[in-house]
């Protein structure tokens, strides 16, 4: 008994360790206050008001919906076409290629910024749209080909074999099998892509303009220069968003296990 | 009758491993064809060459007279049917059989029709808007067979399509596909290592070893006058004697036991005198009898031991050099161990093979 008392304590602890950064920071953006501190006054939404009618606020939400799009359009379109092509067993070195796929996730942010920097300096494309968007699916693409990697070694090949002795020329196969059945591993790739994108500040760092400014990056300076409760606004949108997201992924997993 | 797929001296090499071996088959309309032999054999590989998902190192396979080595999978027009069923999951059972169908833009009144009339075939028109997980393994195998039947496909190649069944629904879908291919008149090629199986559906049987068929023949014949030890052995059960050919007259010859037993035994292939050879006998064709009988060839025996074995009574003899099984029919009398007998059997029921 004492045993299953002490396990069930480590769990609370090691849970409210995890969250509690996030109820600390979720009350203040109800906060009526013009300070980031307890005690909270009174209640109020004008910080919520200020995010979406502040220039600053209201174009970073905006540009982060613009680059996260772009993104996730990029990386998903990216990460299946890899995870497609890493399927081909004649491959040489395709470990080796899977890996280098998957690099973006462990090399420091840092490094790939400075690295970015230089890079899309060369071709023009600092202070862009299109340099953000590259950046961020650079770190973006290693969730698409793990996510739509493990959709399609969920699929029997013979499936695919049976599609075209019924006749299936091979974009048939791709189009009304392989796809349709690897699609739930797609969309949660396009989903961890998008989240990604919203959360990623050292690239943005490196590679944004003043007009490229995103909501991460609006927080990190703002929480420098004036302390507002607008960040804990900001903070309680990015966990609603992370909530909706987490959801989706949950629930397109499940549709890929009950298909099975 | 013509000839309607040829496999031309078909080599087939994975790396440095020869899986096919300068093989050649052909088979005809309206057959039932079985490639028989254990895994590893290269009967699925010949398939899937057929099939078009292999291509053959060397040689051509021919259907119609024409080489269709280049000719993609889905244009070959041949069903497929997989153990694995590979239904299409994300499909209903309808849709399923109506794939084959869309994929030859036939219109759509049309593709009702025949996807019922395919569903009907083998029973399963309540099941149409079914998912394929949400049935049995023999309803998936089932439609399986529909769909690869419904675009009256040149050939039907089916890829042990029984072997994840239980035993009774396996014997059913046996009699069941028997029974399509002599309605539908359909040529099937029958991948299978069950033995009876092959001996059940089959019009003829390719034996398969190493990559390299021993033996093809009807079931009777594969059975009855296997070619090689190979084949004795692995279709159905049976005693192996070796001896030394004395004399050969016509279709039958002499042999020499190593326990000095004369006995008089048909020949399929060709043996010398002086040849050391190997006599096939059939369990089920030895008698037992206590006198010496007027049969051509009678060994003196001792019972070692006696089963009981519901359908029949399976007993173990020991001969001076070697020892026999024989397989009585159920009204046959018991023979405690120890009993002396003679095993008796008539020279059309052993059979010479060279070694």
């Amino acid at each position: 008994m004492p045993m299953k008392i002490t396990k069930f304590a480590f769990a609370s602890l090691t849970i409210l360790f995890l969250v509690a950064p996030l109820i600390a920071i979720l009350p203040l953006a109800f906060t009526s206050s013009v300070i980031l501190t307890y005690p909270i006054p009174s209640w109020s939404l004008r910080w919520f008001e200020e995010l979406f009618f502040a220039d600053a606020w209201r174009r970073a939400i905006v540009n982060s919906l613009i680059i996260g799009t772009g993104t996730t359009l990029l990386a998903t379109v990216l990460g299946t076409a890899a995870a497609l092509g890493l399927r081909n067993r004649l491959i040489f070195f395709r470990g080796t290629i899977r890996t280098l796929f998957l690099l973006p996730m462990v090399v420091p942010a840092v490094v790939l910024g400075v690295g970015m920097q230089v890079l899309l300096a060369g071709f023009g494309l600092t202070n862009s749209y299109a340099g953000v968007i590259i950046a961020h699916t650079v770190v973006a693409v290693p969730f698409v080909v793990v996510s739509v990697t493990g959709a399609l070694a969920g699929i029997d090949e013979r499936v695919e074999l049976a599609a075209q002795s019924l006749g299936a020329s091979p974009t048939t196969v791709f189009r009304r099998v392989t796809l349709p059945l690897a699609m739930p591993g797609v969309a949660s790739g396009a989903v961890l892509a998008f989240a990604t994108s919203l959360d990623e500040v050292v690239l943005t760092l490196f590679v944004a303009g003043p007009n490229q400014r995103t909501l991460a990056r609006q927080m990190f300076s703002s929480i420098r220069e004036n302390i507002s409760p607008a960040i804990a606004a900001a903070a309680f949108l990015f966990i609603a968003a992370t909530i909706i997201i987490a959801l989706v992924v949950v629930l397109s997993r499940s549709m890929l296990a009950k298909r099975r | 009758m013509p000839e309607f797929i040829r496999f031309d001296r078909i080599t087939k090499f994975y790396g440095p491993l020869c899986v096919v071996e300068n093989l050649d088959l052909g088979i005809v309309k309206g057959e039932f064809v079985s490639l028989l032999g254990p895994s590893g054999s290269g009967k699925t590989t010949l398939l899937m060459m057929l099939a078009g998902f292999e291509q053959p190192t060397s040689g051509n396979i021919l259907l119609e007279g024409t080489a269709i080595n280049a000719v993609p999978t889905h244009k070959r027009d041949m069903g497929v049917v997989f153990q694995s069923y590979a239904l299409f999951p994300h499909m209903s059972v309808g849709e399923n059989v109506a794939f084959p169908l869309q994929m030859r833009g036939v219109g759509k009144a049309e593709i009702e029709k025949r996807v019922a009339r395919a569903l009907d075939m083998v029973q399963l028109s309540a099941l149409a808007e079914r998912r394929p997980s949400q049935l049995s393994g023999g309803q998936q195998q089932r439609v399986a067979l529909s769909r690869a039947l419904v675009f009256e496909p040149r050939v039907v190649l089916m890829d042990e399509p029984l072997g994840a069944l239980d035993k009774q629904l396996r014997e059913q879908m046996q009699l069941d596909i028997r029974d399509l291919h002599r309605r539908l008149g359909l040529t099937i090629v029958f991948v299978t290592h069950d033995q009876s199986e092959a001996l059940t559906m089959s019009d003829r049987v390719a034996v398969f070893n190493k990559g390299k068929i021993e033996q093809i023949g009807t079931p009777r014949q594969v059975y009855d006058e296997p070619a090689t030890r190979f084949v004795a052995e692995f279709i159905g059960e049976t005693n192996l004697v070796e001896g030394v050919v004395e004399a050969v007259e016509g279709a039958e010859a002499n042999v020499r036991l190593t326990s000095g037993a004369q006995i008089v035994s048909a020949v399929s292939g060709t043996v010398a005198p002086g040849q050391t050879v190997y006599l096939s006998i059939r369990p089920e064709r030895v008698d037992l009898t206590e006198i010496r009988g007027d049969a051509r060839n009678c060994l003196e025996t001792e019972v070692t031991d006696s089963v009981y074995q519901g359908d029949h009574l399976r007993v173990q003899l020991q001969n001076a050099a070697y020892p026999l099984i024989a397989k009585l029919g159920r009204r046959s009398r018991e023979f405690p161990p120890g009993t002396k007998v003679y095993a008796a059997f008539s020279a059309g029921d052993c059979r010479v093979i060279a070694p």
